[in-house]
């Protein structure tokens, strides 16, 4: 669990790193510490995995890859240790992960890919198909961006 | 505003990690060769037209003790606008996007308890008059990268 401080640090860092010079200075004064109490609090967060990284989310159509395709595999259940492993070895796919499965879904592995044309993407699945071997898969492209945000946590 | 090439290096850099240290833009200065004053405008720039959505700590949301799922449902064309207002009402909902499939609506979502995801999707369910929907929870995380190379302009 964590400590009423974390919370306060967690709400304070999903706001946005104050663009000024001594930027951690200025969130401490707010939570009632020194700056280097809290940068030393924050490399602690990182040390544990609460903070994943520090750093910049960006929106990647800006940066010319426009296509981004979830690419869904229909993996049996005694090959998706290697499936896995063999897609988090591209370096196209950002993220890889084994979902539960429901109804009339079947497709348990998901990739995503994100690519400067549908194309490029449409090569990378086939690409990803030859090396492991898992020929039952769909691209699925986004067609329109509804909703992207930041979560907010502990409001 | 096209990216120049400093903005480009520069966005490489901060989007895999910001120093944590008392004038992290001063470092980020110093290894690209310019002034604090130049990388702060250009990440100010940069938030401004949204190429930086945000900068900051991107959380693990599990170990903050988060539950999260992404939902799958199929909305016939005439009322996709209607239903992604209801959905995305709910700040858990992170991301929603259409997709070339019969279950053509899927969003992410997630809430401080597992009871608190399931209550959402029935009362989705039950607003949007939708009973199919479908949630697949991750079981396991094989990768998560962030980064994009922006090396090829």
């Amino acid at each position: 669990m964590l400590t009423r401080l974390e919370k306060e640090i967690v709400k304070a860092l999903q706001e946005g790193l104050p663009l000024v010079s001594r930027p951690f200075s200025a969130l401490a004064g707010k939570l009632g510490l020194t700056e280097e109490a809290l940068l030393d609090k924050i490399r602690e967060m990182m040390d544990r995995g609460l903070i994943r990284r520090f750093g910049a989310a960006v929106r990647h159509q800006d940066l010319g890859y426009t296509a981004n395709a979830m690419i869904v595999w229909k993996v049996p259940d005694s090959l998706v240790d290697k499936a896995g492993a063999v897609f988090s070895g591209f370096s196209q796919v950002s993220h890889c992960y084994q979902r539960k499965t429901a109804g009339d879904w079947q497709y348990n592995l998901f990739t995503m890919v994100h690519g400067r044309t549908e194309s490029e993407c449409r090569e990378v699945a086939r690409a990803m198909s030859e090396a492991s071997g898992i020929e039952d898969y769909l691209v699925l492209f986004s067609t329109a961006e509804l909703k992207k945000s930041s979560m907010k946590y502990f409001v | 505003m096209e990216l120049d090439n400093l903005d480009r290096e520069l966005i490489s850099i901060v989007q895999s990690g910001l120093p944590v240290s008392g004038e992290p833009y001063r470092e980020l200065a110093e290894a690209l060769k310019t002034t604090e004053e130049d990388i702060l405008a250009r990440i100010g720039k940069l938030v401004e037209r949204g190429t930086i959505r945000r900068l900051g700590a991107i959380f693990d949301s599990r170990r903050l003790g988060y539950t999260g799922t992404l939902c799958a449902l199929k909305v016939p064309p005439e009322r996709i606008k209607a239903v992604a207002e209801i959905i995305n009402r709910y700040p858990g909902v992170t991301h929603n996007y259409l997709r070339n499939h019969d279950y053509n609506m899927w969003f992410t979502l997630l809430a401080p308890e597992k009871g608190e995801v399931d209550r959402i999707i029935g009362e989705i369910r039950r607003l949007a008059g939708i009973d199919e929907i479908i949630s697949l929870p991750a079981e396991r995380l094989f990768k998560i990268r962030v980064n994009f190379d922006l090396t090829e302009g």
